[in-house]
């Protein structure tokens, strides 16, 4: 983990501050996405790791600046990415950030590559756009970038159409399409989750390899605890909209000070763990985007919820450097989890 | 090959008896490709499942995981016979039920309940939860008169951790966790002795399908069901399941013991899949050794010749591609189709 630049300044490549999403529906205003703030620093791998409707994909469209509005709009907070505030670039400035120093990997590669261009076309199109290459120049490029993931005969990939090719090779597209332009951050939003666990982690490793081979940081988007433990330097578990727990994937596991975080941990079953062992899992339901209480939005499936939880929201505090947590009892989880590893 | 559950074995619990209660014998399920407008010829077949046996005995769970294409779920289609298969036979309760037809099926059916994965899929959206619950009642004839049908409705719904009180509800409006349990219920109305988890818990997030799973090991030992759970899933298939079969195109590569499995894993492609899948902890995932298979999983239309696996087998000779392999018991209730395996 690198948490600073070659003169140790430690400088945040994403700093990502109070950010507010909300969108308009025909129940009055969502808010998607509540005052989240986080850090990525340069070349480090960092998680944002929740269920559905937590508002993590949220998260991620909003630092791209692709929140459809309406309904949606990005009602407040700062997204400094290099010491510039994306929120307050005009559209010709974004679209050099969108692609360029920023990659994108989406979840289903077969909607976000353009079915009627050749994948080869859609590699050169950026470099041509943001690196002002030759056509020829770019169709050197793009042919380098297609073996650099993986293709095989890129020369003669080059020309193909998505369609003939299968899930995990349009997956490597998609990371040759990001990493093209050489961003300082590459976002993958749930970018393996619809691939075979052998391809999955087949994307996985690549994007690993490529990421630290250029330096890239990597913001990794994901519901899977395992694949969080394994790639991630630093994880923000989200949960209605909040990051509830941010720190050291060591800390968040295995020091973990928040009851939601627990609740997910002792939810999945392990492969490590004997089988047929009983789970422990969060009870009750997810809430539904639009579900808001006073106070902790954790409390109806907390079994350490508290009378103060019903109507203090628990800001988000450090309980030692560079872990911190939103809640009010986290003593009580800390003092648990010690007990059950000891 | 043949992999048969071994008469030496221990029964896992006290409820498992020894003799099974599905038997299913070299099965085969291919479905023909054919070409021309007005006289349509079969040009190829997707051997969707090739030659495949196991045993499910009563109270037990058998997992069969793989990754899509590899015949896990019309394995569970042929047995219900949502899909006639080309070869083998399948035994259940000592009879064969390979081609059984009409009240005779029937009457089979009645005695193996399916879930399905897609849980808003998998629900006649304009029908009531009770209705859906329900219509196997009706089916099986299972009860009498309208207040006993009810009384019925109510129960499956309590016993699968829903309020009957919403019973006149529809599907949408019931969450994904919800909508699942409902599945659940419905499978079990008929009270069958199998049920046939088709990727039950793979749309749910975690915090469900962790409920889900846990209320699925609650009716088994409640109500003595052998299941078969289908999923590509590793870690749940394992946790749930007393023998674990891995599938690779069509056919069954390793079968063993839940704790064999992971313990033990002969088969290079289990060692590659289990290496696969991340374990929720930093400090076991920097331990561990990664084998990623290069490639992608062949078409089932033209599979390899010899050993199916073997383009992706980090091990393989050249007799990989000669023969098929011969499944082989190399431990107790574990066998191995691979002529590598256990050489080291």
């Amino acid at each position: 983990m690198r948490r600073s630049d070659e003169n140790g300044h430690a400088e945040p490549l994403l700093a990502v501050q109070g950010l507010t999403t909300e969108f308009d529906t025909e129940d009055g205003v969502i808010r998607a996405v509540d005052g989240v703030s986080f850090d990525v620093f340069p070349g480090e791998t960092v998680s944002l790791v929740g269920e559905s409707g937590c508002g993590k994909s949220v998260t991620a469209l909003s630092i791209m600046r692709l929140i459809q509005s309406p309904p949606g709009r990005i009602a407040g907070g700062q997204v400094m990415f290099e010491g510039r505030d994306l929120l307050a670039l005009d559209e010709r400035e974004m679209r050099a950030v969108r692609g360029g120093k920023i990659g994108m990997i989406f979840q289903e590669p077969m909607t976000s590559l353009n079915p009627v261009l050749s994948i080869g076309r859609q590699i050169t199109e950026p470099l041509e756009l943001h690196q002002k290459m030759s056509s020829s120049e770019s169709q050197r490029r793009a042919i380098e970038l297609l073996d650099m993931v993986g293709i095989p005969a890129p020369d003669q990939r080059f020309r193909d159409y998505p369609h003939q090719l299968s899930g995990g090779q349009r997956q490597r597209v998609m990371i040759a399409i990001a990493m093209s332009c050489n961003p300082a951050l590459l976002i993958a939003d749930e970018a393996t989750t619809a691939l075979d666990v052998t391809i999955q982690a087949q994307i996985l490793e690549l994007m690993k390899s490529v990421t630290s081979q250029a330096g890239t940081a990597l913001l990794i988007i994901t519901h899977n605890l395992g694949v969080v433990a394994r790639y991630a330097d630093r994880v923000n578990v989200m949960y209605a909209g909040k990051v509830r727990e941010s720190g050291p994937a060591d800390a968040i596991y295995h020091r973990t000070r928040h009851p939601y975080t627990a609740g997910l941990l002792h939810s999945v079953p392990r492969l490590d763990r004997i089988a047929g062992e009983r789970l422990d899992p969060i009870p009750g339901e997810i809430p539904d985007p639009g579900h808001r209480i006073t106070g902790c939005a954790c409390r109806e499936r907390c079994r350490f919820a508290v009378e103060r939880c019903t109507s203090e929201d628990p800001p988000i505090a450090e309980v030692s450097p560079g872990h911190s947590t939103a809640c009010w009892e986290h003593e009580q989880v800390a003092a648990e989890v010690r007990a059950v590893s000891s | 090959m043949t992999i048969q559950s071994s008469p030496t074995a221990p029964p896992s619990a006290d409820a498992v008896s020894s003799t099974p209660l599905l038997d299913v014998r070299d099965l085969r399920v291919h479905f023909p490709i054919k070409r021309g407008l007005i006289f349509q010829r079969q040009v190829a077949a997707v051997k969707a499942v090739d030659g495949v046996s196991f045993s499910i005995r009563p109270g037990e769970t058998l997992g069969l995981v793989g990754e899509s294409g590899s015949g896990k779920t019309t394995i569970g289609k042929a047995i219900v016979r949502l899909v006639q298969s080309t070869g083998g036979n399948i035994e259940f309760d000592g009879a064969d039920i390979t081609s059984l037809k009409g009240s005779s099926l029937r009457a089979v059916r009645r005695q193996m309940g399916i879930v399905f994965q897609d849980p808003y899929g998998a629900l006649n959206p304009r029908m009531t939860a009770g209705n859906v619950v329900g219509e196997p009642l009706k089916v099986h004839k299972v009860t009498s008169g309208k207040g006993e049908y009810l009384d019925e409705v109510a129960r499956l719904m309590e016993t699968v951790g829903l309020n009957p009180a919403m019973m006149n509800r529809y599907p949408h409006e019931f969450s994904g966790g919800q909508r699942q349990r409902i599945g659940v219920a419905r499978a079990l109305a008929a009270k069958p002795k199998l049920m046939i988890l088709d990727e039950p818990v793979s749309a749910l997030d975690v915090s469900i399908q962790a409920q889900v799973i846990n209320l699925l090991q609650d009716l088994q030992e409640q109500f003595n069901l052998a299941y078969l759970f289908i999923a590509h899933d590793l870690s749940v298939v394992r946790h749930i399941s007393d023998r674990v079969a891995v599938m690779y195109l069509g056919k069954i590569v390793e079968t063993a013991d839940a704790r064999q499995i992971y313990d033990n894993p002969l088969h290079p492609y289990t060692q590659a899949l289990m290496s696969a899948v991340p374990v929720p902890d930093p400090r076991i995932e920097r331990q561990r050794t990664r084998v990623v298979l290069s490639g992608d999983i062949p078409s089932p239309i033209a599979p390899p010749p010899g050993c199916v696996f073997h383009t992706r087998c980090p091990i393989a000779i050249d007799e990989c591609s000669q023969a098929l392999p011969e499944s082989r018991e190399l431990e107790s209730g574990h066998r191995v189709a691979c002529i590598r395996a256990g050489t080291g």
